[in-house]
């Protein structure tokens, strides 16, 4: 009973944990962008403000069940990915569920989130969401591409489809996957870009050209709840990167050291490239980072 | 506890303070006045130092920002994206023609007085009035919002048939939704 009760406290631990950091980096993402285009920006605990705000608003809208659901769906997907993610190296309070064959099992997971955001934007009926969810969808298309065959190449090479066992082997060889099987680091960064969103792969959200895209409709403590979900989804997807190439962390400082370095590689590539047509960004994932991928796998398979 | 008036004070004091740091413009640019938006939120000015973003839809956003003049014909889907906005919600009128016509005092199809139609809690004065002017603005209408004054969507909502009155005298061929907040 007591492991139980351990177990439920440390999921609580994590979350918080994850909000607070993910609010804060898309708070310093801001404050990146701000100094990159000279000006001085908000603060860096701008989110924090945005996320509340957005929560004491009243919301009257309806448009039907699946609208209500579409961003519980969102931060479901993100929750769960954040549960089976390792987030620190033996420590109490972080429990994860990890089991053989998560890898896999998460590729679905991340994926389900944005297919019930799809749903949900389905029923409000707005033509910009309609749009906005084609859009996502393809761009998925063209970033799973690497990505899968990063992780099959990982999953090939090191005999395992479990995190922790990935893990294990860094640990083992001490080095980080990320020179030992480079070509799969390069592949699944590459991804990351599509994953993050941020420009030149806005494609789905874009403000001045689709009204904001899937959540056009969505106000008010809908926005609060896709808030902190996205919040969460970063810190988990940062923190998956970290276990798979870098080696995991020990505490949580180096954690930080290490997410943020991954997450400012999508931030200031954003800052500097406009936006891309949906075409150009499929077109782009299907080009360098898919061949990456492959290279990736013929290491993983004659090496 | 919960419905105790000193704590709900506090609590308003609380949101009042988010709300105040955290304004999301939608931008209704109509009118000229839409040139004077891009050097506010860029470099120069840089208005998102102070929590002023833009928001892409009236779902998202707090501020609707009526830049200019209104037509008759563009009355009509003003009243429909400020209806759509979400509570607590603000009008600011940008510029002269929002507060007497401006130039357009004599126009037949353009409205005069944008008050009669809709609760405007801050007025901009001036055509146009610069960067600085709409910073000035918005600091009035934080001002404001923590003194807990910048209620005109309750406004709205207690006079309801005064502004519809008001608003069907302009719009003759009124179909629109009925919302019942």
């Amino acid at each position: 009973m007591e492991v139980v009760l351990m177990d439920i406290l440390g999921a609580v631990v994590t979350f918080l944990v994850a909000f607070v950091v993910g609010m804060t980096y898309g708070g310093l993402s801001r404050k990146i962008t701000a100094r990159v285009q000279n000006r001085k920006g908000p603060p860096f605990y701008q989110n924090f403000i945005d996320a509340f705000k957005l929560g004491s608003k009243k919301s009257a809208i309806h448009h039907g069940v699946m609208h209500h659901f579409g961003p519980a769906f969102l931060m479901v997907s993100s929750v769960m990915t954040l549960m089976i993610v390792p987030v620190l190296t033996h420590n109490q309070w972080f429990p994860n569920l990890n089991f053989q064959g998560d890898l896999i099992f998460l590729l679905y997971v991340m994926t389900f989130g944005p297919l019930g955001m799809a749903l949900g934007a389905g029923q409000t009926g707005n033509p910009n969401s309609a749009i906005g969810v084609t859009r996502g969808l393809s761009q998925m298309v063209g970033f799973e591409i690497p990505w899968v065959l990063a992780l099959v190449a990982l999953m090939i090479q090191y005999h395992t489809t479990s995190i922790t066992g990935l893990m294990a082997a860094q640990a083992h060889s001490g080095t980080w996957l990320m020179f030992s099987s480079p070509f799969a680091f390069v592949a699944a960064v590459m991804a990351m870009f599509g994953m993050f969103r941020y420009s030149p792969f806005d494609i789905v959200g874009a403000p001045t050209e689709l009204a904001s895209g899937p959540i056009s409709e969505n106000g008010g403590k809908y926005l609060f709840v896709m808030m902190s979900s996205g919040s969460v989804f970063t810190f988990a997807k940062l923190t998956l990167y970290v276990d798979l190439f870098m080696g995991g962390a020990d505490n949580l400082l180096i954690l930080l050291i290490k997410t943020f370095a991954l997450y400012l590689i999508p931030v200031l590539y954003g800052v500097t490239t406009p936006r891309y047509r949906t075409e150009q960004a499929v077109r782009w994932f299907w080009g360098w980072p898919s061949f990456f991928g492959l290279l990736a796998i013929l290491q993983a398979v004659f090496f | 506890m919960m419905n105790d008036k000193n704590s709900q004070k506090i609590v308003d004091i609380i949101q009042n303070w988010a709300r105040k740091h955290s304004i999301w413009v939608l931008a209704y640019g109509t009118g000229c006045g839409a040139i004077e938006i891009p050097p506010t939120m860029t470099s120069r000015y840089d208005a998102e130092r102070l929590g002023v973003r833009g928001a892409a839809t009236p779902r998202q956003a707090d501020v609707l920002l009526i830049t200019g003049y209104l037509t008759v014909k563009t009355m009509k889907r003003v009243i429909r994206v400020y209806e759509q906005m979400q509570d607590p919600k603000y009008v600011i009128g940008f510029g002269s023609c929002t507060i007497n016509g401006g130039m357009y005092y004599d126009s037949y199809n353009t409205i005069k007085v944008l008050d009669k139609y809709l609760p405007v809690d801050v007025y901009i004065n001036g055509c146009m009035p610069r960067p600085e002017a709409v910073l000035s603005g918005f600091a009035q209408l934080q001002k404001r919002i923590a003194e807990g004054r910048a209620n005109g969507a309750q406004q709205y909502k207690d006079n309801l048939e005064w502004y519809r009155a008001n608003q069907k005298k302009i719009i003759p061929n009124w179909i629109m939704p009925d919302y019942n907040w």
